[in-house]
């Protein structure tokens, strides 16, 4: 009895000096650290994540210092580097890629006191938090201006990974669409890599080369983009505004704004209480938004979705039924919406879609 | 106007120096860019070269990042020394990782001990059958093994995606391309703790002492050496040119696929889409740098593991570009090249003789009476 009131006693006094360390030290500045999949030139993801560094940057001044890492391999190195990063004395550290999952989650549990944040995994721990926009809210807008513009009744998009995450954006893009013209089918091309700009040009041709004439890509390049320029048919920019690497083709630019989130949690860890929450924004949380839509769209079509974005932002929910599976069979019914846990684990395209999810039977 | 001659006689010593030339202009290079860049020199030069290895974390990383750089350039660089260009390790590298990562996908969760070096085997054999149809189109049907090993390389990388995509995709894992997780039976054992570098460098070394051995010391070793420095003298001696053809590259393609699976059993722990930033196509500048010579090579693939991590480490400090590492890799491949290049020729300002209509005679006589003896003819004695 005595004695674990003793050991109360003395925990208790460490954790105040502990605590009057912190406050010690908080004229320094928090140091963040960045772990990019691309490099910061890549006009997409990568890039996207940069701004939302410098965002974070401007509006906090001296309280933060950042640094970052680009072109890392989801691979053997990424340990190495967040670990590094960790060594450093960063006490953020954001990995920004979906491969990075098991390295960080490695790394964060030998570093109790570095809080972690992930962009996109699934997998967190007491220090490892999840974040993640709702990409395919801009991409059902996307879909519906998609709709208005092919003559072809096809579409194309241009995929990496057959992840949820991208899945959802496919099935997105083309429920949007079809909420235009029932008959519009989608194509896709895996190209199995996040940033390729000559794999995505590939793939771009080749979706071109079979009638596609309005893509989308779930890639980090403008390259599809600048392909469907080259061809003279009509693209999107993704994740950030592409429309000065090919304004003629350029319809509209489906972005994520990691400014507001970053700045948000620098600002929570300076105060000594790091968000612990998962974060899954949207248009209304201003995570992202569909942006720069380019003036050749007829006017009634600009409306809808500026109609539908106001909805989204209200509440509506994309993946709302009915919605039909590929065989036409019902996959949500009328009135119903799929759970963000349903959207965080779908494998199926729905109708309107054509081939094979990889690796399904 | 500059020429370049033969020279008569190659300096042996310079061969062994140029290394060390290119690595000192290279290091030069880099001082006068991070300079231009507004950078300071010093600082950079020692975050570059310095700061990764100041701590018993980093050097281990400088081993494990060495580790698989060391094992296929000491296979690649016995087969350059008998001419025989397998520029495919990438490949090789692949397929023992797919053979290696397959045995240990089938183990499961057991833990036999004789899972791992069922492996490692595994892994070896994958790389030299991978090796091997290069070395029977070419014993066989003549193909040129630059274009064949190259060219395996990428139906190497689409199998292993196919793989990952498919039959060994982690039911768990969102459909993303990996695979399960190895058991703790099934990955290399560290050589100390708080680190990474497992035994993959403690085979690099041993087969470095073994190809050494083996090029030096033994018959099959010598003919290798002689069909690469002079193949006519080689044929005249009878020595079976499809024999070494089959030796260089299984001995290479073992390396290779030895590397695979030390990176897969070691520092990745599963099966993936992307398991090399090609180590393979790193490991040619790597056979080069280091003299063709095994303990060449084990220094070469530290020094290129430095400049990897180094890379990295001038982004954390000081917000350099990634693009840093591989402009210092090209930096010491041309200036090693160019280092050698005048190791077998050299440059001579050599006068103009055959222009008699345009030139009169008296200026020419006086030119060349003014220079203290550089006339072309001298350099014919």
């Amino acid at each position: 009895m005595k004695r674990s009131r003793l050991l109360g006693v003395a925990l208790a006094s460490i954790a105040l000096s502990v605590g009057a360390l912190g406050a010690a030290q908080a004229a320094d500045p928090l140091k963040m650290a960045f772990v990019y999949v691309g490099p910061v030139g890549d006009g997409g993801w990568t890039f996207a994540h940069d701004l939302g560094r410098k965002a974070m940057e401007k509006a906090l001044g001296s309280k933060v210092s950042t640094s970052f890492v680009e072109n890392v391999p989801e691979s053997g190195d990424a340990e190495r580097v967040i670990r590094d990063l960790a060594t450093k004395g960063n006490t953020i550290i954001l990995t920004t890629s979906f491969g990075y999952m098991d390295s960080t989650l490695k790394v964060a549990k030998s570093f109790p006191k570095v809080e972690f944040y992930h962009a996109t995994g699934f997998k967190s721990a007491s220090n490892v938090t999840i974040y993640n926009s709702r990409m395919y809210e801009p991409a059902y807008l996307a879909g519906i201006i998609a709709g208005h513009m092919s003559k072809t009744g096809k579409l194309g998009f241009v995929a990496s990974f057959p992840i949820p995450e991208v899945v959802r954006n496919i099935n997105a893009y083309t429920m949007g669409a079809r909420s235009v013209n029932s008959k519009i089918t989608t194509k896709v091309v895996w190209v199995s890599t996040w940033y390729d700009p000559s794999k995505e040009r590939q793939a771009a041709e080749a979706l071109i080369g079979q009638g596609a004439d309005v893509l989308l890509q779930n890639t980090d390049s403008s390259a599809t983009l600048q392909t469907a320029q080259d061809k003279g048919v009509y693209a999107f920019g993704w994740d950030s505004d592409m429309a000065a690497y090919a304004p003629k083709a350029h319809l509209a630019s489906a972005i994520e704004t990691w400014g507001g989130y970053y700045t948000k949690l620098a600002e929570a860890a300076l105060a000594g209480k790091p968000l612990k929450q998962t974060v899954w924004g949207g248009i209304r949380e201003g995570m992202n938004d569909l942006v720069n839509v380019n003036p050749v769209i007829p006017e009634t079509a600009r409306k809808i979705v500026a109609a539908k974005k106001a909805e989204i932002a209200g509440g509506m929910q994309v993946f709302t039924g009915p919605i039909m599976g590929q065989d036409g069979s019902v996959k949500v019914a009328a009135g119903k919406s799929l759970t963000d846990k349903e959207i965080d684990s779908v494998n199926w395209y729905v109708e309107g879609v054509e081939g094979q999810l990889p690796g399904q039977k | 106007m500059l020429r370049l001659e033969p020279r008569t006689s190659p300096s042996h010593a310079m061969a062994i120096a140029s290394p060390v030339i290119a690595a000192v202009a290279m290091l030069v290079t880099g001082f006068l860019l991070f300079r231009l860049l507004g950078k300071d020199p010093v600082e950079a030069a020692y975050i570059f070269f310095v700061k990764p290895l100041n701590s018993s974390y980093g050097l281990g990383e400088l081993l494990l990042k060495a580790t698989p750089l060391m094992l296929c350039a000491l296979g690649l660089g016995l087969g350059f020394q008998a001419n025989v260009w397998n520029i495919g390790a990438e490949g090789q590298l692949t397929m023992g990782a797919i053979f290696g990562g397959g045995v240990a996908l089938w183990l499961g969760d057991s833990s036999t001990w004789w899972g791992l070096p069922l492996m490692l085997v595994a892994g070896v054999i994958g790389g030299m059958l991978w090796a091997a149809i290069a070395a029977w189109l070419r014993t066989r049907f003549n193909t040129n093994e630059i274009l064949v090993t190259l060219m395996l390389v990428y139906i190497a990388q689409l199998y292993l995606s196919y793989l990952v995509h498919g039959p060994w995709r982690d039911p768990a894992g969102h459909n993303f391309p990996q695979s399960r997780g190895f058991a703790d039976a099934q990955t290399m054992p560290l050589l100390f703790d708080g680190g990474r570098t497992n035994w993959g460098f403690l085979f690099g070394l041993i087969l470095a002492g073994a190809l050494w051995f083996f090029s030096r010391r033994t018959y099959a070793g010598f003919r290798l050496q002689v069909a690469g420095l002079a193949p006519a003298a080689a044929a005249y001696a009878g020595f079976s040119e499809k024999r070494n053809i089959w030796l260089a590259l299984l001995i290479s393609g073992a390396t290779a696929g030895l590397a695979g699976i030390c990176e897969v059993a070691g520092p990745i722990g599963q099966m993936q889409q992307q398991i090399s930033p090609g180590y393979g196509f790193a490991a040619i500048i790597v056979a080069w740098v280091g003299r063709l010579h095994p303990i060449g090579i084990v220094l070469a693939s530290l020094l290129m593991s430095l400049l990897y991590l180094g890379g990295e480490s001038g982004q954390m400090s000081m917000a350099l570009p990634s693009a840093i590492t591989g402009l210092f890799q090209g930096l010491l491949l041309f200036y090693l090249l160019a280092a050698d290049l005048f190791i077998t020729f050299r440059l001579r300002n050599v006068r103009t003789t055959g222009q008699p209509d345009q030139a009169p005679a008296a200026p020419v006589a006086a030119a060349s009476s003014g220079g203290p003896g550089a006339t072309p003819l001298e350099s014919s004695p």
